[in-house]
């Protein structure tokens, strides 16, 4: 249940995140067969596939939420994500965005971030702790970033949906994570909001690496990433949008047969 | 800044209240018109317990989102530590003048005191054991409840159960805590007769501190950070836990600081009302508990105090002038405040509360951002 101290990927250059051979499987249906893929660090990758691919069960991998039948996950050089829960997994610096917005609606949009910054997470602290000057800062830089600095005192529950979107990817970039996954981040959203989405996210990549699991393909064509397309829970595909977009394997699995 | 204010009239009203009706009492000739007669001042002393167990329940289910249907189990058994404490009291002054064991034991035809009862001869050892006790059950309950991740409907069965078997265990003579009849004929404490005037005052001025203390104490707790997370925890558990927090952590810490307080409530209660026994363990008190808080408004701290206060003033007058008709009034009130009151009297005041459980006003909010969409 203890943290696994903080390592540096970037000195070794290697992998920051290797999933190798992950099978999950739920009343014998294989949502993940075999899985493998590798996130270089700083890299962007958008996962796509049709409902059922295994998109959803990946993340939970990942985070901590499902653990795997079969398989290693592996983050940074050699932490061993499969034997830890869920903060634990957090606290290593893996933030995940679900597809509905989830701020803590009662709580102010500062208390909203004051929660979310990176640091002791215990009890025994959140009792004594005291705003720093240090976190104040922070919070005033994030607040910007979202947009959110004259609304910063209402409730979340107040704020319009957009706005709380933000909030929660303001929410998680207090955490200060290394690895941001990103669920489908533009469904509902207007043309516009779409294009402002991918680039925030491109913005981000400049500091973390992230992984976007996403429908739409003109979003993913938009962010211009390297693409995984996931199939019956193994990739059956990888590559630049538009090699893939012309694989007859994937044509296949999207057109139906 | 209405929420300060509304601690200030909190603890003006507790300790204030307490100490004039203390003055009325103690001070004032019995045939004068100002005169609180005696039963009164065990009446509010007893208002005040309630208040502490109400305070204790709000901990949980207004921050927390723990639905307790069994704290009456920690008030019963910080109660009962009192009570062994004041039998031993009682000494050689019991209806079999054993000077060691109390009555009901020397009837039972027990010879030695169970080394459960050693120590509590003595006030400096009883006193933690009334907040030990409840403290090391509820650690003991909720370190496998909350790591088990048993919540919701799930946990408020079993928090009923374990009130439910503290009961029937209680019942059994051979348990050695005096069996159907329970603990009764105290004589007094530390030293005190509690049979006089002062003493009923002065028990009932002390509850009112502990019940401020109580007060105080919740409310440092609940506008923390700590108290945040609590809340966050209440209306979106797993996001917390993407955000590296342990909410079974932090749901142990406030679930057994809310056992002790109840405990603590449960102690001052017995020798106000001079006899425990095992009904204080039956399940409809703890529901009713949580009805003072539904009542008052939950998620307020002052809104448990007040909704104890008040129902217990009801109830102390519709079971002398209507017996029969209390639990359908309880049970007709309970509907009523959650259909139509569902942020208790407090908020009836209160403009609106930031810490409000949120599925208390989803009306109004989801109003407001409609609103806010259409208008742009």
């Amino acid at each position: 249940m203890s943290d696994a101290p903080e390592t540096s990927s970037e000195l070794s250059g290697n992998s920051l995140l290797y999933l190798d051979g992950v099978t999950v499987s739920f009343d014998g249906f294989k949502a993940l067969n075999a899985l493998s893929l590798i996130l270089e660090p700083g890299e962007m990758r958008a996962v796509i596939g049709p409902n059922g691919a295994g998109k959803t069960t990946m993340m939970d991998v990942i985070t901590g939420r499902t653990r795997p039948d079969t398989g290693r996950v592996v983050f940074g050089d050699d932490i061993d994500l499969t034997r830890l829960d869920e903060p634990a997994i957090a606290r290593l610096g893996i933030g995940r965005k679900f597809q509905r917005p989830t701020v803590f609606e009662p709580l102010s949009v500062h208390d909203n971030l004051l929660l979310s910054l990176a640091g002791d997470r215990s009890p025994r602290f959140a009792l004594w702790a005291k705003e720093t000057p240090t976190e104040r800062d922070r919070l005033e830089e994030l607040l910007a970033t979202i947009r959110l600095v004259d609304d910063r005192d209402r409730p979340a529950a107040d704020l319009s949906h957009g706005q709380k979107q933000w909030l929660e990817i303001g929410m998680l970039l207090a955490q200060e994570p290394r690895l941001l996954l990103v669920d489908e981040p533009v469904a509902g959203m207007s043309d516009a909001e779409t294009e402002e989405t991918a680039e925030l996210l491109r913005e981000i990549n400049r500091t973390r690496s992230v992984v976007v699991v996403e429908h739409d393909m003109a979003f993913v064509r938009a962010l211009g990433v390297k693409v995984t397309v996931l199939h019956e829970g193994s990739v059956l595909a990888e590559g630049s949008i538009d090699a893939i977009q012309s694989d007859p394997r994937v044509v296949e699995v999207y057109l139906g047969r | 800044m209405l929420r300060d204010k509304l601690t200030i009239v909190t603890l003006g009203c507790i300790l204030g209240g307490a100490l004039l009706l203390a003055a009325l009492n103690l001070l004032t000739p019995g045939a004068s018109a100002a005169h609180v007669p005696d039963f009164v001042i065990s009446l509010v002393g007893k208002y005040l317990c309630y208040a502490i167990l109400a305070l204790a329940i709000d901990l949980v289910w207004g921050y927390a989102g723990i639905l307790t249907l069994g704290h009456g189990a920690f008030f019963a058994l910080g109660g009962y530590c009192m009570g062994m404490y004041m039998m031993r009291e009682i000494g050689a002054r019991g209806v079999y003048a054993n000077p060691i064991l109390p009555d009901f034991m020397v009837f039972i035809g027990w010879k030695e005191l169970p080394w459960y009862w050693q120590g509590f001869n003595h006030f400096w050892f009883a006193l933690p054991m009334m907040m030990l006790v409840p403290g090391v059950l509820a650690l003991a309950f909720g370190w496998f409840a909350f790591r088990s991740r048993v919540s919701g409907v799930y946990l408020s069965i079993i928090t009923q159960a374990l009130t439910y078997a503290l009961m029937l265990a209680f019942f059994r003579n051979d348990m050695g805590f005096g069996g159907n009849n329970g603990m009764t004929d105290f004589k007094d404490i530390a030293g005190i007769p509690l049979n006089s005037e002062t003493s009923s005052a002065g028990l009932m001025v002390i509850s009112a501190l502990v019940l401020a203390a109580a007060f105080l104490i919740a409310r440092g707790m609940t506008r923390s950070r700590f108290g945040k997370v609590l809340i966050a925890v209440r209306d979106a558990e797993s996001r917390t836990r993407f955000l590296g927090y342990r909410p079974e952590s932090y749901k142990l810490v406030v679930w057994v600081v809310s056992a002790v307080i109840a405990g603590i409530g449960g102690a001052l209660y017995v020798p106000q009302v001079g006899i425990i026994n095992p009904s204080e363990f039956a399940p409809g008190n703890s529901i009713e508990a949580v009805i003072w808080v539904a009542v008052g408004g939950r998620g307020t701290l002052t809104g448990a105090i007040l909704g104890a206060v008040l129902v217990n003033l009801g109830k102390t007058w519709l079971t002398s002038a209507l017996p029969e008709v209390w639990l359908f009034a309880i049970g007709g009130l309970f509907i009523l405040v959650t259909l139509f009151l569902p942020r208790g009297i407090i908020g009836l005041f209160a403009a609106r509360s930031a810490t409000a459980p949120a599925e208390a006003q989803p009306g109004a909010a989801a109003a407001k951002s409609a609103a806010r969409e259409i208008a742009g």
